[in-house]
């Protein structure tokens, strides 16, 4: 028996009202207004972060080093070449040998990565694997995209025990339409005309490996307790289920007015949210779009009742903060340049081999902990940094990144260049011992507290561009009650 | 057995150069003031001195022995790059004074320099890259008003202020200092403020304000030391070394959890040897006047909890009644500090140091001290959590 054994999702805490864009663009491009709003990467996010943070969700209370694989799903990745998987399992703490990839270029990657996973486990090669998916895609100002796209992450543990939703069966297609698509240089996408890419492929291809799933094992629509499938129109994707006979209430619920299009996320997030609410022996059934079109069918099982503590897709979608400034918004998203200053301009070079040397403390926020007396410390030391121990080299591994801490103390830094200024940074003192510096990270100057309860988050610390270097480290986050 | 420093080197030459944000001149031009009027003052030409120590923090300001070497046509001496961030100026005239000391020469110049404003942006030039280890990661983007402002954060905290008696706290600070750089030649700035200027002014780092922050000047000072038996063959009035001690974090203070980030401790540390080794029993009694190290206001209220004067947690008592003012009980930043004469990385220990050299003359000017005994200064380098502190007394 294969399939699912955990689910996890992330969506970032900023959202933007759609008016809000199109109050700003609108007129450029009337047409372009869609109703709802969208969840919106925060600046120091991106693809690499918002996977950590749905894998941490989906992988919460489990062993870590039982993981055997991870693949990771996305279409933005800010490297062309250095493995965006590599990144996130190390930053998850995963350990070294195990089997990771990156699907990319469609934005079905996410259920070919689903079908992999399983197909790893099916095989015999690998017992349990994390397949994530994490977009963050880019509209030109004023494009239809800008409105439609939306940021946000999932992350499905595969494995064979434990099983809350087995697999039982998919079907792909798989056709180079070209509906939408990035070259060489492009930092935004470029399409064919809409109504095409509507009429043509997207309720086109879902229905057609629907279909072929159906037939292939002989199933009714009406045996499935929910259909999920991504949304790119409102209208259209409503009219997909009802043509293929399904009733409103199957059709698992669209996020275009609360995340956005997603991208290869989407069908991961929206499967994550069907799981949110399935019941034992449930079937689902999960369809993705992007250059054809991947089908598979899970029938949900007795362990689902296990996994209820995820912060998932309700959690998330409840965490919120307005951004109420397109500009802001324009700014987190790279999408004009900002006057960063001499001082916001200084970059210095990234030491790769220091990184590499340092990778568990800087990636997966390693410290040590003094076998003598028990203190934690981070960064790890090799003498004890207890002034009435000093034990030299007597220390274990101690990871902080899953430890809650408090916030000991806190400025907001207003000549610190930051896109999201001020700065703010502060003191963290963890539960359990250790204490060291870090920035905050989504929140403001005003709504935080000496003694407030924080957690951590990956994070992109920095960006050099010149250099095609992205630098991650790990922030607070101040805890909502 | 160690004896300590106490009355074994003295000054007898010292020089400053006017700090602030000096566009037509080099860090050599500003080396080139300062050392000329020390070796005037002390009645020496360069011939005599036998070795050089020489500091600044930022490499725009030159490293190794070179800079001063070939700048002065030094003739084949051991002149020697010294750097202990802000602290750079006390610790080119401690090597200077521990090598008279010992005997191996007589006449040692100490000379500290910062050209802070060719970076092209205000503020201190960007650490970042001068941390080392994981730092490019681990640290966040952070400035020294910010590391600075978290201490403020914790003080009020700690103590119960509200940001609105804390800042007025600190903002009467910075405008007793206003006042001081008023009565200074030489200061960068020399305007007066009033409290409520200095707590509405625009925000650095939240809770500091603009005029909790110090200049960012260029700027050069320099000393010359002898061994104390031969101080007077060069002048009447040799100033004479009571103590100076460094003490740099441990690391406990970044990452153990016992520190409470509204002191320093490094300065509880090297005042306590400091006092031990200029036989001061009685700092608030004993001590004439002081320049400690005011890049922010809140440093300058923790440093009077921290080097004694002040009974802990109530430094604004002190404040709040005048006691540090240039007519008050002990006068601090005399010459305007940090704060209003600015603050040139290297220069800013051997700059308090002349404060001190020229107030003890009783040269000091319209902001002559009456009468002063025991000078004591505090130069500070780094942040509350990791730092430098280097502390000097200086007497008669």
């Amino acid at each position: 028996m294969v399939g699912i054994t955990s689910y996890g999702a992330y969506i970032p805490r900023y959202r933007i009202n759609r008016n809000t864009i199109y109050s700003a663009m609108g007129w450029l491009n009337p047409a372009t207004l869609m109703p709802g709003e969208k969840a919106v990467a925060n600046c120091d996010e991106d693809n690499i972060s918002m996977a950590v943070a749905a894998s941490l969700d989906c992988l919460n209370g489990l062993e870590r080093e039982k993981i055997e694989g991870l693949y990771l799903a996305t279409t933005t990745s800010p490297y062309r070449e250095r493995q965006a998987a590599g990144i996130v399992a190390t930053a998850l703490d995963l350990r070294p040998e195990i089997r990771t990839a990156d699907f990319t270029d469609s934005i079905k990657a996410g259920t070919t990565a689903l079908l992999a996973a399983c197909d790893a486990i099916k095989g015999g090669s690998a017992k349990r694997v994390i397949a994530c998916a994490a977009d963050s895609r880019l509209g030109k100002a004023g494009s239809a995209q800008e409105e439609i796209y939306g940021d946000g992450a999932a992350a499905l543990l595969l494995g064979d025990s434990g099983v809350i939703a087995t697999l039982e069966g998919s079907y792909s297609v798989s056709y180079d339409f070209t509906d939408h698509w990035r070259g060489e240089e492009d930092k935004f996408d470029r399409t064919w005309e809409d109504r095409w890419i509507r009429d043509v492929g997207y309720t086109k291809f879902i229905p057609e490996a629907i279909s072929g799933l159906l037939k292939k094992y002989e199933l009714s629509i009406k045996d499935f307790a929910k259909v999920v499938y991504p949304a790119l129109y409102v209208r259209e994707h409503a009219a997909i289920g009802k043509g293929l006979g399904a009733d409103p209430g199957q059709i698992q619920q669209q996020m275009l007015a609360t995340v956005g299009d997603s991208g290869v996320a989407s069908p991961l997030m929206m499967l994550v949210a069907a799981l949110e609410d399935a019941k034992p022996g449930d079937k689902i059934l999960l369809a993705s779009y992007g250059n054809g079109s991947d089908a598979m069918f899970f029938q949900v099982t007795q362990e689902i009742d296990k996994v209820r503590d995820r912060r998932g897709i309700k959690g998330h979608l409840a965490l919120k903060r307005e951004l109420t400034s397109y500009e802001k918004y324009a700014a987190f998203r790279g999408t004009i340049p900002i006057e960063k200053g001499i001082r916001g301009d200084e970059i210095a070079f990234t030491q790769l081999s220091n990184l590499w040397r340092e990778r568990r403390a800087v990636l997966a926020l390693y410290g040590s902990k003094c076998k003598r007396c028990g203190t934690p410390q981070y960064p790890p030391q090799r003498i004890c940094v207890r002034p009435d121990c000093g034990a030299i080299d007597e220390m274990e591994d101690y990871r902080f990144s899953d430890k809650k801490g408090h916030l000991f103390t806190y400025t907001g830094d207003s000549l610190a260049f930051s896109t999201s200024p001020p700065a703010i940074y502060g003191m963290i003192d963890f539960e359990g011992g250790g204490r060291y510096n870090f920035d905050l990270t989504d929140c403001d100057l005003d709504s935080i507290k000496v003694g407030m309860p924080v957690e951590m988050s990956f994070r992109r610390k920095y960006a050099d561009p010149a250099r095609g270097i992205y630098g991650y480290f790990w922030k607070a986050v101040p805890v909502q009650a | 057995m160690a004896e300590g420093i106490k009355d074994k080197v003295a000054i007898i030459g010292m020089g400053c150069t006017r700090f602030g944000e000096a566009w037509d001149k080099s860090a050599d031009d500003l080396m080139i003031e300062s050392s000329m009027e020390c070796m005037e003052d002390a009645g020496l030409e360069k011939k005599d001195i036998d070795a050089a120590w020489w500091g600044c923090c930022f490499p725009m300001g030159g490293l190794s022995g070179l800079p001063l070497s070939m700048l002065l046509k030094l003739p084949f001496i051991p002149v020697t790059h010294v750097e202990n961030f802000c602290a750079t100026g006390t610790e080119a005239l401690r090597a200077a004074s521990y090598a008279v000391a010992a005997g191996v020469y007589d006449i040692a110049l100490a000379i500290g320099v910062e050209k802070c404003k060719d970076t092209g942006y205000g503020g201190l030039p960007d650490f970042g890259g001068m941390m080392g280890g994981t730092s490019r990661w681990d640290m966040p983007n952070a400035t020294a008003p910010g590391l600075f402002a978290i201490m403020a954060t914790s003080y009020f905290a700690k103590y119960g202020l509200s940001p609105e008696e804390g800042k007025r706290t600190l903002a009467k600070i910075a405008v007793k200092s206003h006042h001081n750089g008023t009565l200074n030649p030489k200061a960068h700035m020399r305007r007066e403020i009033t409290v409520d200027e200095a707590m509405n002014a625009p925000i650095v780092a939240w809770p500091l304000g603009l005029y909790d922050c110090c200049g960012v000047s260029d700027g050069s000072a320099a000393a010359i030391v002898v061994r104390a038996e031969d101080a007077k063959k060069y002048r009447p009035d040799p100033v004479y070394i009571k103590s100076f001690n460094i003490a740099i974090s441990s690391g406990e203070e970044k990452m153990y959890t016992d520190w409470d980030y509204a002191h320093v401790e490094t300065t509880v540390r090297a005042a306590a040897k400091a006092y031990k080794e200029a036989g001061i029993t009685n700092p608030r009694k004993e001590i004439s006047m002081m320049e400690t190290h005011d890049c922010f206001s809140i440093t300058e209220l923790t440093e009077y909890e921290d080097l004694g004067i002040s009974p802990r947690g109530r430094a604004k008592e002190d404040v709040d009644a005048g006691f540090f003012n240039l007519d008050g009980q002990i006068p601090n930043q005399p010459d305007g500090g940090l704060k209003c004469f600015g603050h040139p990385i290297g220069a800013s220990g051997l700059r308090m140091i002349y404060e001190m050299y020229k107030q003890l003359q009783g040269k000091a000017g319209p902001r002559q001290i009456k009468n002063p005994k025991i000078g004591l200064t505090h130069n500070m380098g780094g942040f509350p959590p990791m730092n430098v502190i280097g502390i000097s007394i200086l007497g008669l």
